[in-house]
């Protein structure tokens, strides 16, 4: 399958970034097509239901195995309802969580594809511990023993990227987004005023320039047409970095990685 | 000075509001006059302290400024403050934040919306952090979550266990991604205490929501509430904007936590150092 280049000039607003992934054609299912093989789909949190929202399974990249999670948002109206927009209950942070036991388990990396606007509110989510569910993945992933790559292809929304985002490394893709509140939302928030949108993206510092000053992420993804073999490109070198380290020094590396945050 | 909280050392379930022979100690706001937003009725300020910010006439729970909350729950002269000098920066440069900072340091008279230290809870030494109503209402920026963090670390260190006091509207927009990343560093701090067998318990006040509620605050060994207490992740207002309906009464209080089965028990005001304490005591008879 072929892309066409989404961007369609190199200086966006950070407010326009905002509006372009709100409507990318690319899913994180065609990262899944095209950066892995022998992708095997696996549903469901074993407690409550499957959460179409998250997509995740097991596949190989190049010869190594490796557990894939990803917010999925669909690529037609249809879609996009069964999905929930990407938008996960806390079945779907459960049914995460449970991949990346069993990628402990069995030693597997764990590549993580973030793209939501964020954890879905309603009634049912919050019945069912929506914080709670996020909370313990953060503490989970916080000394799961196998390295963890997340890449925000799209939304990095708030709480709810976050919770398949505790990584050794955090990459972005050049246009995307990460942000602690949806700018509308500041807007209103802050000056009672959603219409000043524009005003609190640039405020918030959500691009992937931002993050990286910050220190927040590690690299940042061009994107190109080249953009999957680009990612499987990364994906091996930074595993092989990985792969020589044990696993105290990995876990204290990741430790001291959001501990600096300051 | 007279402790105005002395009244946790008598039989707690009558408070004696009228006839104290002891003169009420001058606190910041001694003479304001507070409405109760429950019932209406308007109480001095210390009168208020003195029951615990629960209203006299109608059993409401005001919110607790944190450190009058350490004084009602601790023992006399026992907290040893740590970290108290951090104080916030506007790394990302937003807007209008310096001057929020500044006002919310005059009103709260704290240099951040968390206390941390080390304290004794009726004999049972433990690390504290309570968080503040008054200061931007509780939100974690990063000093938040780096006093946090370091609390669990020096408990970790000195094998205390944690009681925290969760009080949040959730992560500090003003912040950006910085503030979001705290709940990542909280919860990491939480694991590695926890790892070392040590016991973690977290008392969820009115308000705990968003990242807060995402974070450190749901991951207690043991969870008690507040009565009526509002806990949640996404706020109320917010969710009925998006499901373009009323929620239910009750809806997201600690009575309906408990009944889905996220919080442990729900505690009284008064209850609470003895509840504690008794937990900490409790937990010291295991193998570990
Ligand atoms: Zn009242």
């Amino acid at each position: 399958m072929i892309f066409k280049k989404e961007v369609k000039n190199t200086k966006m607003t950070p407010y326009e970034k905002v509006v372009f992934n709100r409507n990318k054609v690319r899913q994180a299912s065609d990262y899944i097509k095209n950066i892995f093989t022998d992708f095997f789909e696996m549903h469901g949190d074993r407690r409550y239901g499957d959460d179409p929202a998250i997509i995740s399974g097991i596949a190989k990249l190049g010869d190594i195995s490796v557990t894939v999670i990803a917010q999925e948002k669909g690529a037609d109206l249809k879609e996009k309802q069964t999905r929930n927009y990407g938008m996960a209950h806390p079945e779907g942070y459960r049914k995460a969580l449970r991949q990346m036991k069993l990628a402990e388990k069995f030693g597997r990396p764990i590549i993580c594809f973030v793209d939501t606007s964020g954890a879905f509110c309603g009634l049912g989510a919050e019945e069912r511990g929506q914080g709670q569910a996020i909370a313990e993945n953060l503490l989970e992933m916080s000394n799961l023993k196998v390295p963890i790559i997340a890449i925000v292809i799209g939304e990095g929304g708030s709480g709810g990227a976050l919770g398949i985002a505790l990584a050794d490394e955090i990459w972005m893709l050049e246009n995307a987004v990460y942000s602690v509140i949806s700018p509308e939302g500041c807007a209103s928030i802050l000056w009672k005023d959603s219409k000043r949108a524009a005003e609190a993206a640039t405020s918030l510092k959500l691009t992937a320039e931002d993050l990286l000053g910050f220190n927040v992420i590690e690299k940042i993804i061009p994107d190109n047409d080249d953009v999957f073999n680009g990612i499987k490109v990364m994906l091996n070198q930074t595993l092989l970095k990985f792969s020589m380290m044990n696993v105290e020094q990995l876990l204290e590396n990741r430790y001291n990685k959001f501990k600096s945050i300051k | 000075m007279p402790n105005p909280f002395a009244i946790f050392k008598k039989p707690l379930n009558k408070p004696e509001l009228k006839g104290r022979e002891a003169p009420k100690p001058k606190m910041p706001d001694d003479d304001l006059c507070i409405v109760c937003s429950s019932c209406g009725k308007s109480f001095f300020n210390t009168e208020l302290a003195d029951s615990l910010f629960v209203c006299p006439k109608c059993s409401f729970y005001h919110r607790v400024p944190s450190r009058e909350r350490v004084k009602m729950l601790t023992d006399e002269d026992s907290f040893v403050e740590l970290n108290e000098d951090l104080v916030s920066k506007n790394i990302i440069e937003f807007p209008e934040y310096d001057d929020k900072l500044d006002k919310a340091i005059a009103q709260s008279n704290e240099n951040e919306a968390v206390i941390c230290g080390t304290a004794t809870i009726d004999g049972e030494k433990c690390a504290l952090f309570v968080m503040d109503p008054i200061f931007m209402m509780g939100s974690m920026g990063t000093v938040v979550g780096e006093k946090i963090t370091l609390l669990f670390e020096h408990a970790l260190e000195h094998k205390l266990p944690v009681i925290g006091y969760s009080l949040s509207g959730g992560a500090r927009m003003q912040e950006g991604i910085l503030s979001l990343k705290q709940m990542a560093k909280t919860a990491s701090a939480v694991k590695r205490h926890s790892n070392a067998g040590l016991l973690y318990i977290v008392v969820l006040c009115d308000p705990t929501t968003g990242g807060v509620t995402a974070s450190f605050a749901m991951l207690g060994d043991i969870i008690l509430a507040e009565p009526k207490a509002l806990v949640g992740f996404a706020g109320p207002r917010v969710i009925e904007q998006t499901i373009r309906q009323k929620l239910p009464i009750g809806f997201q209080r600690a009575e309906f936590l408990l009944e889905k089965g996220f919080v442990d028990n729900i505690v009284p005001r008064k209850d609470q150092p003895n509840t504690l304490a008794r937990l900490i005591r409790l937990h010291k008879g295991g193998s570990r």
